[in-house]
């Protein structure tokens, strides 16, 4: 199938592909997707007061979703919490110009972020304790 | 080598040069109807496709009267399963196949189920090959018809067809075989392995597109079959229609080329799929062969990469042409259903990737395939949290997916 030109690029040259320890309570990490439904997303954010300071991704999947997580990691760098959880799939499907057979790629990426925050936010609830 | 190198040759074959010439004369100068009875334009014509149907006869063994020109493998399995239901109607109604033929055959099958017919699709083990007890036990009085493929076109495995022609003689029962994937690229024997009916298409053995062949048995048994397509009683009324003259030409040389060179060019294609097999073996861990380990079509590598996903890893593998086992580009995100019914689970059934060797390939190209699936697979599996996970020591199938 063909590929925009932004696709290609993420593809060919992923942002901040790579992964940060899971057990630091400064890092929120998002797993999200099946391997039998041919993605999973891993998206993992390091927050110091309360903003976005570095992301990491891992994904297994196709071109479209390499490049939505590849995407979300530039994106959410820098932002605060409230900003990252402003960022909706279809930013991703525009910006990317994914055809309607990919918009999964983009909902999963905006979930990995949801999943990540939500981590992270659980890890600061006293009491919880870290998560395994 | 000429980039993108094609490795897509269950797809669709490139033509022959040699077939190409063979053609030319009949698009402009001998340009008659082969049906054209009262002058030279069509006694050329028809002097034309009559060599050809020789020359088509004899790379299966059968006689030159046996063979009927369609327009592909597609129209001629429409014409055998359709045909026979509708002409031994009196006879039966039901037909054996498997689930993992072609969606021509599969689509056939749907469609005589809707005129009232009864299909059994039998099952296949984890090579994709079929066991002949099922089929035994799948026949009934009222069974008419076994249709088969001789050889899978995604993973390769090739069927038991002379042991089934055997069952299917004994019982009195017609057996269809589509042979688009194997009809010039390993011996075929029509007497040999019991075939009453067979497909050919003309573009999978370096001939032109548009143009096939069928198949029919004049005895022992006659078979008969309606016809699909009405009109002029071309084709002894099997196949109405002008004849593609060029074509015909084209797959007639197509046919002589391959019998001529079939035992060569099998050993060489097989060590190329060899070579190709050893050498992504030794680099990456945690590839899978899909198919059978030996009763293969020569050209046929089908493998799974793990952790990788096969639309990614194709889009990595732009310098060359292959196919994805995973239909992902599909809004159903589905799977190959051939895979699917081999018992290969979902997640290596999205990494599977077919590679497909013919009369062009070259050693220098089978390296540099090599190298550069190795590349990317490692490139991917580094952005892989599956790949991780695994190194990690996670089994993934305990882990709790969120699905989407």
């Amino acid at each position: 199938m063909a590929y925009g030109p932004k696709v290609i690029d993420h593809f060919n040259n992923p942002r901040n592909v790579g992964s940060f320890d899971k057990s630091d309570t400064q890092v929120g990490t998002g797993i999200v997707g099946a391997p039998e439904c041919g993605d999973v997303m891993k998206l993992q954010l390091k927050i110091k007061d309360n903003v976005v300071e570095d992301a990491r991704f891992k994904t297994f999947g196709c071109g479209s979703a390499i490049a939505s997580s590849s995407l979300a990691t530039e994106w959410v760098k820098g932002k605060t919490l409230d900003e990252v959880l402003e960022i909706k799939n279809t930013d991703i499907v525009k910006e990317l110009s994914l055809p309607p057979v990919k918009i999964h790629c983009s909902v999963l990426a905006e979930d990995a972020i949801k999943s990540a925050i939500a981590d992270y936010k659980k890890k600061q609830t006293p009491g919880s304790g870290e998560i395994k | 080598m000429k980039f993108p190198l094609y490795f897509d040759n269950h797809a669709t074959t490139p033509m022959d040069p040699k077939v190409l010439e063979a053609m030319m004369p009949y698009f402009t100068g001998d340009f008659g109807n082969a049906a054209s009875r009262s002058h030279p334009y069509g006694w050329v014509a028809e002097e034309a496709v009559e060599k050809a149907r020789l020359q088509v006869a004899k790379l299966i063994h059968a006689n030159p009267k046996e063979i009927v020109f369609t327009s592909g493998a597609t129209e001629s399995t429409n014409i055998a399963i359709k045909g026979a239901f509708e002409m031994y109607a009196e006879k039966g109604n039901h037909m054996i196949t498997a689930v993992t033929e072609h969606k021509a055959t599969l689509d056939c099958a749907k469609y005589i189920e809707k005129k009232g017919g009864e299909v059994t699709y039998l099952e296949v083990d984890k090579y994709g090959s079929i066991n002949l007890e099922d089929l035994k036990k799948a026949i009934t009085p009222k069974t008419i018809l076994v249709s088969l493929m001789h050889a899978n076109n995604e993973i390769g495995t090739v069927h038991p067809i002379e042991a089934v022609g055997k069952i299917t003689k004994e019982k009195g029962i017609l057996f269809h075989v589509d042979a688009a994937q194997t009809a010039g690229r390993i011996p075929i024997d029509v007497e040999k392995m019991g075939i009453d009916i067979m497909s050919l298409s003309a573009h999978k053995m370096y001939g032109p597109k548009g143009v096939g062949g069928l198949f029919v048995r004049r005895s022992n048994p006659r078979v008969r079959l309606s016809p699909v397509i009405h009109g002029g009683g071309h084709e002894r009324g099997f196949r109405s229609g002008t004849l593609n003259v060029p074509g015909i030409a084209g797959f007639g040389k197509a046919a002589e080329i391959c019998l001529a060179t079939m035992e060569e060019e099998n050993s060489r294609v097989l060590n190329l799929r060899e070579r190709l097999h050893t050498g992504l073996s030794k680099k990456l861990d945690e590839i899978y062969l899909n198919g059978h380990p030996t009763e293969r079509l020569p050209g046929n590598l089908n493998i799974s990469f793990a952790y990788v996903e096969g639309e990614a890893l194709m889009m990595g593998l732009k310098e060359m042409a292959v196919s994805s086992g995973s239909a992902c580009t599909s809004a159903s995100l589905e799977p190959s259903y051939v895979l699917k019914a081999m018992g290969v689970g979902e997640d290596l059934a999205h990494t599977s990737i077919r590679f497909g060797l013919g009369r062009f390939n070259t050693e220098e190209e089978v390296d540099f395939v090599i190298d550069k699936v190795v590349e990317v697979v490692n490139k991917l599996r580094e952005m892989s949290p599956l790949y991780e996970m695994a190194k990690e020591g996670i089994d993934l199938k305990t882990v709790q997916w969120s699905a989407h």
